[in-house]
């Protein structure tokens, strides 16, 4: 009974999507106010998610089943990374031996999700869209588990999230050292493409294909989508504050740390353009990778 | 991987809202080949001016294009004065002073409408907004020139509607004051951006000897080395007693042309300031009273290229033939060569880098059916659509 409270309310579903829909609102309003428009009001989003629910789905013709399941596939993996990550926030003892490698494979499940369902739907802009998010995922992914790998050497090989909390708490942040930055900086590059904001939203492109993946969703399905969207905008930032910058993680720290990684990627993603799909994945294979790479040796002289 | 996928794009423009239709070949992300189709709005405007007299004609050609709502009025009226005579012969001195104003002005609003489309195209929603907030202003000296801040009704057979009254130009000379900072903003933000350069530059390659072999024209063709401007080359207005440059780039690609843009936007700011400065007192309009019969063509360099009209006058108050060539029916065909070889991704920036205005260049397109490939027309939309009513009508009985 307690597991299903903490997975469906606090820190889980309900928890996770407020605050990612309110920091949805903030990303909007801020981009509003740089962009010198006025921007929408803050239930905005909800009303969004609502209004979608009550819409009539569209299923393409002989794809029902995987279509319908991808969206609340990807939710739900995603809900349970958050809530492993709230536990572990709440009580550190509470985590389990190797949460942390849990955590980042619940983390790929959306983008993967995301591919089972635009392929399904057999719309070629969709299929375009699949094959980018593919694309993108192998692109972030190593440079990402890297920055990661230098994290775990730095809390002396701990892939428990309590531990390297603890480990925090007794020497400070993680970011407060040379290969912690570097690879807080990798992170937050990887984080921008995991969301899929500009500059990496290529998969999802409205102004070229379309809306790409998601071309073929309608009503409640893309209602989740959208939801799981909101969800990974709280757990991305949540996680890496959890690795980066946990030394401290008082409610009032955490709002601040919260709000600062949010500007960053409100920051990145209004003064971007959309980078094509060989350059991201370029891009992602060559400086970040090389930081990451880096950031790990660093770690291992205990830099 | 020999794969062909068809990507539309079409028939309605997602992002320009404009009936056309391409169809992109493509081998995964990769674009092979490309269908331009249009003539989805056939609007039978040069019809239309037949049954209109002479003076009227202005207003039916400025709503031609919302955007170029100057060129065209501005080319059909030189084509009326070529058979007057030429519009230096009739045309008192101060009204083509204000005729430049008015087309210089309309180029800024133009490049700058460009610009913000092609930031939004590229997925730098910012530049967007940017670019049309300081287009705003222009648009706020054009309502106080005429009165209008589109379709500005200015253009009259042998001068202008609407004198730019002394107590104006001050004001005027300001807002294009604050303009330069504003452009100079985006010179730098687009110009020197790395992320943008890597996205614009040698995409969408049109050489000169394409430019040339597809008779492209305007900023299309001058980013791609090719050195005409209808305004120099055939001055029409005060454009021959001014000084101003023509912006020619060699590179051909999209970073080109928008640099073209952005450099021209500053020859129009300082075109307008010297006709401001040079423009003599006098009448606006030299009052025609009769057409003779007898043939004229105009041309005028609209923000996207060449404009062209063509009337034919039989004495009467009426035309009996009027003929328009918009500036976007030479250059939308280029894409035949700039978008192929590129990715889905360059197609959609590189379909819309020669500013192109599809709702001017409709006409009725007679398509000849090779292999029976089904092409639909207007009618033919609306036939389907009026029979998918009545399917479902029928299914909610």
């Amino acid at each position: 009974m307690k597991l299903l409270f903490d997975y469906l309310v606090f820190p889980g579903f309900i928890f996770s999507a407020c605050v990612g829909l309110m920091a949805g609102w903030v990303d909007r309003k801020v981009t509003a106010r740089l962009q010198w428009r006025i921007g929408p009001p803050w239930h905005q989003n909800f009303t969004d998610i609502l209004k979608l629910l009550g819409k009539e789905t569209i299923v393409p013709a002989g794809t029902k089943a995987t279509f319908l399941l991808a969206p609340f596939l990807g939710l739900g993996s995603l809900i349970l990374a958050a809530t492993i990550l709230g536990l572990s926030v709440r009580n550190p003892l509470e985590s389990f031996i190797g949460d942390l490698i849990v955590v980042v494979y619940l983390l790929t499940i959306p983008a993967i999700s995301l591919i089972i369902g635009a392929s399904s739907s057999q719309n070629p802009l969709a299929s375009v869209g699949a094959s980018r998010e593919m694309k993108m995922i192998l692109a972030y992914e190593l440079p990402f588990i890297l920055s990661i790998v230098a994290v775990i050497v730095k809390s002396s090989g701990a892939i428990e999230l309590g531990q390297i909390l603890n480990h925090q708490l007794n020497s400070g942040s993680n970011i407060f050292s040379w290969s912690g930055a570097l690879a807080f900086l990798v992170a937050i590059l990887c984080m921008q493409a995991k969301l899929g904001l500009v500059p990496f939203d290529a998969s999802e492109a409205e102004q070229e294909i379309m809306g790409g993946t998601l071309i073929e969703y309608s009503g409640a399905p893309l209602a989740v989508f959208k939801l799981t969207k909101a969800v990974m905008l709280y757990t991305m930032p949540f996680f890496l504050i959890v690795l980066f910058l946990g030394r401290d993680l008082s409610p009032l720290f955490m709002i601040a740390k919260y709000a600062m990684l949010l500007v960053v990627i409100v920051l990145i993603k209004n003064t971007n353009p959309r980078l094509r799909i060989d350059q991201a994945l370029r891009f992602f294979w060559r400086f970040p990778t090389l930081l990451a790479l880096i950031a790990v040796i660093l770690a291992l002289f205990g830099k | 991987m020999s794969h062909k996928v068809i990507v539309p794009i079409g028939p309605y423009h997602p992002l320009q809202e404009e009936p056309e239709f391409f169809q992109l070949y493509v081998e995964g992300e990769k674009v092979v080949d490309i269908d331009i189709i249009i003539g989805y709005n056939h609007r039978g405007i040069e019809k239309l001016s037949e049954s209109k007299h002479i003076d009227q004609v202005p207003f039916l050609v400025e709503r031609i294009c919302g955007i170029c709502s100057s060129s065209h009025p501005y080319a059909y009226v030189l084509a009326v004065e070529d058979i007057l005579g030429g519009e230096a012969s009739v045309v008192p001195e101060r009204a083509l002073y204000i005729r430049t104003i008015i087309d210089e002005l309309q180029r800024i609003h133009s490049h700058l409408l460009w610009l913000g489309l092609a930031g939004h195209f590229i997925g730098y929603n910012t530049v967007w907004m940017w670019a049309w907030k300081y287009r705003e202003p222009v648009l706020d000296m054009f309502e106080m020139v005429t009165g209008n801040r589109n379709n500005y009704a200015m253009f009259k057979v042998g001068g202008v509607r609407r004198d730019i009254k002394d107590e104006d130009i001050p004001v005027l000379k300001k807002a294009l004051d604050d303009l330069v900072p504003a452009l100079g903003m985006f010179r730098g933000a687009v110009m020197d951006d790395p992320v943008i350069q890597a996205r614009l530059k040698n995409v969408g390659v049109l050489t000169k000897e394409q430019a040339i072999d597809w008779c492209v024209i305007g900023p299309t063709a001058r980013a791609s080395g090719v050195n005409i401007d209808v305004r120099r080359d055939e001055p029409y207005g005060v454009t021959d007693k001014i000084n101003w440059n023509v912006i020619v780039e060699k590179e051909g690609d999209i970073f080109s042309k928008t640099v073209v843009r952005i450099l021209e936007m500053y020859e129009s700011v300082s075109m307008i300031r010297q006709c401001l400065d040079k423009m003599p007192k006098g009448s606006i309009d030299a009052d025609i009273q009769d057409i003779p019969p007898g043939e004229g063509i105009g041309r005028v360099e609209a923000p996207r290229g060449e404009c062209f009209h063509y009337v034919k006058t039989d004495g009467t108050n009426r035309l009996i033939r009027h003929k328009v060539r918009a500036p976007s029916f030479m250059n939308v065909a280029s894409n035949k060569v700039a978008a192929v070889g590129g990715t889905i991704s360059d197609a959609t920036i590189t379909l819309a880098a020669v500013d192109p205005c599809y709702c001017c260049t409709e006409r009725v397109a007679v398509i000849n059916k090779i292999d029976n490939k089904k092409i639909l027309n207007g009618w033919d939309l609306i036939r389907l659509s009026q029979e998918k009513t009545q399917k479902l009508k029928l299914q909610k009985r």
